[in-house]
């Protein structure tokens, strides 16, 4: 006969909603230990699925996803020329807010080097990667954009051609991946207004140098936009990414970016794990403290609560030591029951939790090594919260029956 | 008696003497409490309240050992003073079936469970001492409640699952402490006799410890104590010599 299940039989409403309790709870450090997985992912799915064997970036900056960091354009050309090298993207990243239907709106606007990079390795859930240079637009659906739907930003419209999940910044803002050039325009977007003061003072600064006094044709050129102007250094890039030819030695190639003095060279999993150390590490180790916290507070009011059930048969258990129950199965009803809530406890946080956390804004991700290690702390809290009401019912006596 | 005295014995106590606390507040609950109960006997514990009834009982039942004495069950020294000389929980297990005034049930488990445990705890797969507590449950007259939580059952027939309890290891000694209080004269009557047709059928040895003078002429002897001490009772003496 088992005595845990009848006993739980008889207090089947106060055990449910025991256990229920227990499960919450025990969701929570599930979640969180989700969450602490999320972030890792959502901070590398970019980094692993660009596709890059090295990021040049500006001098000492870790890159563009821990800080602002500038290269020239032109950097591009010089990559391609080291030998091994296959290709060399522009790489422009930068977040924005604006206003959509009166909320603010943060974008993570990713540049894409048009013609090389249409944005084929990005993951999408609909739709197609980039098919011309202009207009166009991948967003992720964090950022409540439809497939076809058009978003305003600068002077432009964009149309959303495809859709990503989980592309996430650091930060847990949406993605939108366009061509380096709207990328810039919208980075760099500048009203009207600026664009005629900004023409007016070259034209001011113009006619001050001796050149626009000596050739005075040339101030014609201060109405011209910005990207006709050589003297006009074109906008700057976040970083270059660069592919190295499968036969090539990688580490030669970057020995050699390494020796230019205006930027830093990184590795994919270099960049890995600057934005791991980095932007997320203060995150990750909140979360797993907390985890650490909330583990412990669920193996303190397991104790409690199987106290006070140990607590609630100490008649019982006197009665069993008075007929002769050996200690063993004292013992084993009491861990028996221990076990039972943890182990509901954890399977309804475990149904209650998958049911929840997709509603949750940022991605919960629950991996079988995750679950099945949270599955042996559960057992192990059990087991260990269960001592005090052991140590209770070791010190019942028959006696305890006769009153 | 002769034909009683050739039976072995189911009980001996011998000198039994309990002292609670020490120095000022020092107790003694029972003094050189000697008695001897035989296989089939029925006997009878009266006397005032605080006398050493409970006391004698618990020390004969192996849960609360005298400070001082021999307990015997069934020819074999199992107490002497707090000192054991066999493994006292398997010994009640298998020796020694418990009644007292109320509560002597499990309250989660049913009626036949009660029984059941106590089988099974003696090594009875669950078939065994499932047939078992039925069996015992019917000759009780409680085995249209065999499926009933003891919240569900009366004070009398909580009583009878108890005393199927009590028996179903066929035990050598039955205590039963004020197992009757609980009921009514009429009830609690049924009960002692139930406690005298058992011990008559079984071979066992009962001692009750009573209140209840109104059903004395169930029980083939009658103890008294008083202030500790323990002897046969006068009305008995008398009827005895
Ligand atoms: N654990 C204890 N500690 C100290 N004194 C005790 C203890 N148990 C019993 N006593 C004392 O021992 C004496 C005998 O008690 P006992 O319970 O054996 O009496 P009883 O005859 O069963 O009384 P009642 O009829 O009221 O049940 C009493 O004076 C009681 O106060
Ligand atoms: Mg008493």
């Amino acid at each position: 006969m088992n005595l845990a299940f009848k006993d739980i039989r008889h207090n089947l409403g106060r055990f449910a909603l025991t256990t229920v309790g227990v499960g919450m709870l025990l969701m929570i450090v599930m979640g969180m230990g989700g969450i602490y997985r999320g972030i890792v992912e959502d901070a590398t799915l970019l980094v692993d699925n660009v596709g890059s064997d090295l990021w040049l970036v500006q001098r000492n900056t870790r890159g563009p996803f821990a800080e602002i960091s500038r290269v020239p354009s032109n950097l591009v050309h010089r990559a391609y020329a080291v030998p091994g090298v296959v290709s060399a993207r522009e790489f422009v990243y930068h977040t924005i807010q604006r206003e959509q239907d009166g909320k603010p709106l943060r974008i993570a606007v990713l540049g894409l080097s048009w013609p090389i990079d249409k944005g084929q390795w990005i993951p999408l859930t609909g739709g197609r990667s980039l098919g011309q240079n202009h207009f166009e637009m991948v967003a992720d659906q964090s950022l409540g954009l439809a497939l076809g739907e058009t978003i305003d930003l600068g002077k432009e419209s964009y149309t959303i051609v495809g859709t990503t999940k989980s592309m996430l910044s650091a930060g847990g803002d949406g993605i939108a991946f366009v061509t380096v050039t709207d990328a810039q325009q919208i980075q760099f977007d500048t009203p009207g207004e600026a664009v005629r003061l900004e023409r007016a003072s070259r034209l001011a600064r113009g006619e001050q140098s001796d050149l626009g006094n000596l050739q005075p044709a040339i101030l014609d050129n201060t109405n011209k936009p910005a990207s006709q102007l050589p003297a006009i250094a074109r906008p700057q890039m976040s970083a270059v990414l660069v592919s190295v030819s499968p036969g090539a030695d990688l580490a030669k190639v970057k020995e050699a970016m390494s020796g230019w003095g205006d930027v830093s060279v990184y590795t994919q999993s270099q960049q890995r794990d600057l934005l791991l150390k980095g932007t997320v590490d203060r995150a990750r180790r909140q979360i797993g403290l907390f985890r650490v916290l909330l583990t412990l507070i669920a193996a303190i009011i397991m104790a409690l609560i199987l106290y006070t059930l140990t607590l609630d048969k100490i008649h019982s258990i006197a009665l069993l030591k008075l007929i002769g129950a050996p200690n063993r199965v004292i013992l084993g009803l009491i861990l028996q029951q221990a076990l039972m809530l943890g182990v509901a406890g954890f399977g309804i946080a475990y149904l209650v939790g998958g049911k929840l956390f997709p509603m949750f804004p940022r991605r919960v991700i629950l991996t079988q090594t995750d679950l099945f290690q949270l599955a042996l702390i559960v057992v192990g809290i059990s087991v260990v919260s269960s001592l005090l009401g052991i140590w209770k019912a070791m010190k019942v006596t028959p006696n305890e029956a006769l009153s | 008696m002769s034909d009683r005295d050739s039976r072995s014995l189911a009980i001996e106590t011998r000198g039994l003497t309990k002292i609670y606390g020490s120095g000022n507040t020092e107790i003694v609950a029972m003094k050189d409490a000697s008695m001897k109960v035989h296989r089939g006997e029925v006997v009878a514990l009266l006397g005032p309240s605080g006398s050493g009834k409970s006391t004698f009982l618990t020390a004969v039942g192996l849960i609360n050992p005298p400070t001082s004495g021999q307990v015997w069950i069934r020819d074999q020294l199992v107490l002497e003073g707090e000192i054991s000389y066999t493994n006292l929980r398997s010994f009640r297990r298998q020796h020694i079936g418990f009644v007292f005034q109320k509560s002597n049930l499990i309250p989660f488990l049913t009626a036949i469970e009660n029984v059941q445990i106590a089988l099974e705890l003696n090594g009875a797969t669950s078939r065994q001492a499932r047939r078992r507590a039925l069996h015992l449950l019917d000759e009780l007259g409680v085995e249209d409640r065999a499926s009933n939580l003891p919240s569900m059952l009366s004070g009398g027939q909580q009583q009878r699952v108890a005393v199927a309890r009590a028996l179903a290891n066929h035990p050598s000694v039955i205590l039963a402490d004020e197992p009757t209080a609980a009921l009514d004269g009429h009830r609690g009557r049924q009960v002692m006799e139930l406690f005298a047709k058992v011990a008559h059928e079984h071979g066992t040895g009962v001692i009750v410890v009573t209140h209840d003078h109104r059903a004395l002429d169930v029980f083939d002897t009658t103890y008294e104590m008083e202030d500790g001490l323990m002897g046969l009772s006068s009305s008995e003496a008398t009827s005895v010599t």
